[in-house]
């Protein structure tokens, strides 16, 4: 069988994969790309809304910067972001958009003068400054405190995408379109790359790289109902699991997003709430604001989806034979609004309901969104349990979101760990410890393991059907490890995906066909599907607390004290049936914004002991730099910039706006 | 609830699929015939699963994002180059026609290989934007563009590379390295984008020949199928005139020289 070599195997060619391969070859190395489909395909193009980047271009961004997109990240977390990471990461992101602008983006721009919009259900006039004139234009977006959303229409993603993947075009780097990753290849030490199987012929190949880096994108499809491609079903996670040795964190923090389509689960974007759009119930009330009296429809995912779903348990849902849902009314925003900044929602519900959302609501309800958990990194990217294996963008937990994603920060930080980890790879490479030697039979032992399994699977006397396997997990993992859930549901669920495990080992092919067979496929991805699904089933039940989208009814409460960590779930023996969970602290003494209430959603939480210690050094600090700049005060409380890329550290340049009170 | 589910009559489908596999050249082309109960809200996407989870394991097809924005699942719905995943079933007759596009290597079945077939568009038409400095000043504001500008890129940039264009082009499937509607729109993308410093004279070389701007016979195939709706008429038209007069002007520049 065959051997190909390569510095950099990224394996997805999503807008992270695809950016840190450019990264990799801008600094001298061989990177190739292996991707499921097409990579202007990949489920990057689907990020609709906009990309979180504190650039404060528009007056409603008056006063945003780093410390600001900061602390709404971190609060959106629920406290489970690495702290330091996060500063990485919004220090990067203004960086990252303008990048793009540069690579062909074409973000929405700044109109000077006055500019009409809805706020709060009413049409308002906002006055942009002449000196905002040009520049990329934010919208608003939930959980944050700004307008930071830089976006294109409602087809953000898209445009990234398209714009980074003809950049890699531009850079010559090679992409192996339809081609999977089944295996990485290891020693228990070291990632030495990964057995690849063809889509179009079944043949395997092996790929041997000095680095190998996960950026497969999310888990959704292990939920019967989600916003997420079908590409998007975990798989690359399973890779690192089955290793034994890396780690996944945090699988339990799963996202739901409040608006997608009913019945579908198409998403539709969270603009239309930045933009002014309502959430409505059968009687047409707008019940948002009875919950969350200050931030509505635009507190964070979770909150917004629970406090839906809890609507509808009152009877306040729309009912239909399909089940139930509710409204989501953007009509006030009028047709050229929708036209111009909402196109492919306008499209979306043309195509799908035969609907006009310029004067009809749209039908909409809680489905699975964003997949917080991954492969755990440091920060550099890097698998703490394997050397040379990197992860980033969805696919990784490096970790920004903790237990709750803010929408745009997820697009955000595909092209940020692009250029972040794209560049420690790039070192990594560099060093001459990172050589490899490699015995040809070790690479010959992997690709024999997974030619047999194919084989097995081909030819062997299973019975057990592996798309109605898949079925009876999405169903399961929908109703019993959603958005609310309770102990007792949870160890059912894990029981059930044992069994299911257990009877994906004798899963038989109606079409014996080794080369493109949709049949085989599923087999053998359903089998790595169910070992993620247990890993998120497993750290639900297991985490006896309530923290951003994990919501625990027997548990209501963030526990601070017992539950200010990562859970993170290996997978130690193939023939096991259950991951080994374990757990990583989150230390309270090291976070820059220690652990309080969100500003929005429950208030009540166990406080961890730390904390008053914690945020009493901070004031004194504080104190002590009175009259410093926020750099100088941001550095003595929690110092990150060493922790960047050399050519990453560039303080980012705004405009002087007027305040916002002051315009206003 | 929507409209979507008004008028349901759980009609009887059947869906005639064009299959041919060429790694298996023994069993020829050939259409199979599926039987399948129509569903409210039902779409070429959910039919085709049902067709594969209940009839038949081994039909290829492709999908990715079922949402009309990835644009995976092009193929000729009826004889007409469109999206599956947002076809709605109630929008056509009881007999449906599907095959493969044309102009595209075939995979199997329904599937075909754009992506081959973008990349290597891309790579002759290098449609990426050209920018004048290489090194980026990432701490710098960024450079200031017209908003009216910008969403006239917008409406150009909306292209999804599904390949409608080309599976409806008449020299598309005469030409094989003729770029077509998409390649033509992209080199109108990055020309009207004031940060690509190519000038006409760079356009000239990629497209001014028949496998570029003069290889359109106006049939307009193209702008008639494109799911996006992009304004491909307009732009092939534009575009041909000011290769035209670049290239007059280029003629008249060479027989100066003589």
């Amino acid at each position: 069988m065959k051997i190909d070599y390569t510095d950099v195997l990224v394996i997805g060619g999503g807008l992270a994969g695809l950016r840190a391969a450019i990264a990799a070859k801008r600094r001298g190395h061989e990177a190739v790309v292996l991707s499921l489909v097409p990579p202007k395909r990949s489920h990057s193009a689907a990020a609709a809304g906009g990309m979180q980047a504190s650039l404060a271009n528009v007056i409603k961004a008056s006063g945003d910067n780093e410390d600001v997109h900061f602390a709404d990240t971190v609060r959106g977390s629920d406290w489970g972001a690495d702290q330091e990471v996060v500063r990485m990461f919004v220090d990067t992101a203004p960086k990252a958009a303008r990048e793009l602008a540069a690579w062909g983006v074409p973000w929405t721009r700044v109109q000077q003068g006055d500019n009409e919009t809805v706020i709060n259900g009413k049409k308002v006039v906002i006055s942009e400054s002449k000196e905002a004139q040009g520049l990329i234009a934010q919208r608003n977006f939930g959980g944050t405190s700004k307008w930071r959303c830089a976006y294109v229409s409602d087809s953000t993603g898209h445009a990234m995408l398209y714009a980074v993947s003809d950049q890699s075009i531009a850079a010559n780097i090679p992409v192996r379109e339809r081609a999977e990753a089944v295996a990485l290849i290891h020693d228990g030490d070291r990632c030495f790359g990964a057995v690849v199987r063809d889509l179009i012929n079944g043949e395997l190949y092996a790929y041997v790289a000095k680095a190998t880096v996960i950026a497969t994108g999310g888990a959704g499809r292990l939920y019967r109902t989600t916003s997420n491609a079908l590409i998007c079903d975990g798989t690359g996670a399973a890779l690192a699991l089955e290793t034994g040795h890396a780690a996944l964190g945090n699988m339990e923090a799963i996202q739901f997003h409040p608006t997608t389509l009913f019945p579908s689960g198409i998403l539709i974007t969270e603009g239309c709430r930045g933009d002014g759009g309502l959430l409505r119930d059968v009687n047409g009330h707008r019940f948002m604001p009875d919950y969350e009296p200050d931030k509505k429809e635009l507190a964070s995912r979770d909150v917004v989806s629970r406090d839906m779903l809890d609507h509808v348990k009152k009877g306040k849902g729309v009912k239909t034979r399909l089940g139930e849902h509710l409204w989501l009314d953007i009509t006030l925003l009028g047709r050229a609004h929708i036209e111009k900044s909402l196109r492919d929602v306008l499209e979306i519900c043309r195509s799908f309901l035969d609907i006009d959302p310029a004067k009809d609501l749209i039908p909409v309800m809680p489905a699975q969104h964003y997949t917080m958990g991954g492969v755990r990194t440091n920060y550099r990217g890097e698998s703490q349990g394997l050397k040379g294996l990197f992860a980033i963008g969805e696919a990784s937990c490096w970790d920004i979101h903790g237990f709750n994603r803010l929408g745009g920060n997820s697009v955000a930080e595909t092209v940020v760990a692009g250029m972040i980890v794209g560049e420690f790879i790039a070192d990594f490479c560099d060093r001459a410890d990172s050589d490899i030697t490699i015995a040809t039979s070790l690479v010959h032992e992997f690709l024999g393991r997974e030619q047999a399994r194919i084989d097995r699977l081909v030819d062997g006397r299973g019975s057990e059907d592996a798309s109605r396997l898949q079925q009876c997990m999405q169903e399961l993992m929908t109703d019993k490890v959603g958005v609310f859930r309770d102990g007792r549901t949870l160890a059912a669920a894990v029981e059930e995906l044992q069994q299911l495990l257990a009877r994906s080992r004798n899963i038989g092919l109606r079409n014996r066909s080794r080369g493109a067979n949709p049949e085989l496929a599923t087999a053998y991805r359903t089998q790595k599907m169910l070992k993620v699904a247990l890993c998120v089933a497993a750290g639900a039940l297991a985490r006896t607390e309530s923290r951003g989208a994990h919501h625990r009814d027997d548990f209501p409460r963030r526990d601070d004290a017992k539950w200010l960590n990562r859970t993170l779930a290996t997978w130690a023996n193939e023939d096991d049936t259950l991951p080994t969970l374990k757990y990583e602290p989150l230390d309270v003494m090291r976070m820059e914004l220690p652990p309080g209430w969100r500003g929005y959603g429950a208030k009540d939480f166990v406080p961890n002991p730390d904390t008053a210690r914690r945020s009493a050094d901070i004031e004194a600090t504080k104190k002590k730099l009175a009259g410093a700049d926020r750099f100088t005060v941001q550095a003595a409380l929690m110092p990150y910039e060493e922790l960047l890329p050399a050519r990453l550290r560039a303080r980012n340049e705004r405009i002087a706006l007027p305040s916002e009170g002051a315009s206003s | 609830m929507t409209k979507a589910t008004e008028g349901s009559t759980h009609r009887q489908l059947t869906i005639n699929v064009l299959r041919y596999d060429p790694h298996t050249p023994e069993r020829p082309a050939r259409m199979e015939a599926f039987q399948v109960e129509e569903a409210e809200g039902m779409t070429l996407f959910i039919a085709l699963n049902e067709i594969r989870e209940r009839l038949d394991p081994s039909l290829n097809f492709d999908f990715v994002c079922r949402a009309g924005i990835c644009g995976s699942c092009g193929m000729l719905i009826n004889g007409r180059p469109g999206l599956a995943c947002r076809t709605l079933t109630k929008h056509l007759g009881p007999n449906i026609n599907l095959a493969p596009l044309p102009a595209f290597e075939l995979i199997s079945d329904l599937s075909v290989n754009t992506g081959k077939w973008m990349r290597s568009m891309s790579e002759r038409l290098q449609a990426w934007l050209h920018a004048r400095e290489e090194e980026i000043d990432l701490g710098r504001l960024e450079e200031r563009m017209d908003p009216v500008v910008a969403e006239k890129l917008y409406e150009l940039d909306r292209c999804i590379e599904c390949g409608c264009c080309i599976a409806g082009c008449g020299t598309a499937q005469m030409r094989k390295d003729f770029v077509g509607a998409v390649g033509l729109n992209k080199v109108g993308r990055f020309r009207l984008d004031p940060r690509d410093q190519r000038t006409d004279d760079d356009y000239f070389e990629l497209i001014g020949d028949d496998d570029g701007v003069f290889g359109c016979m106006a049939l307009l195939g193209c702008h008639d199928v494109c799911p996006k709706q992009l304004p491909l008429q307009t732009q092939i038209a534009f575009l041909r005139r000011k290769m035209l007069s670049n290239g007059m002007k280029s003629t008249t520049k060479a027989e100066g020289k003589k």
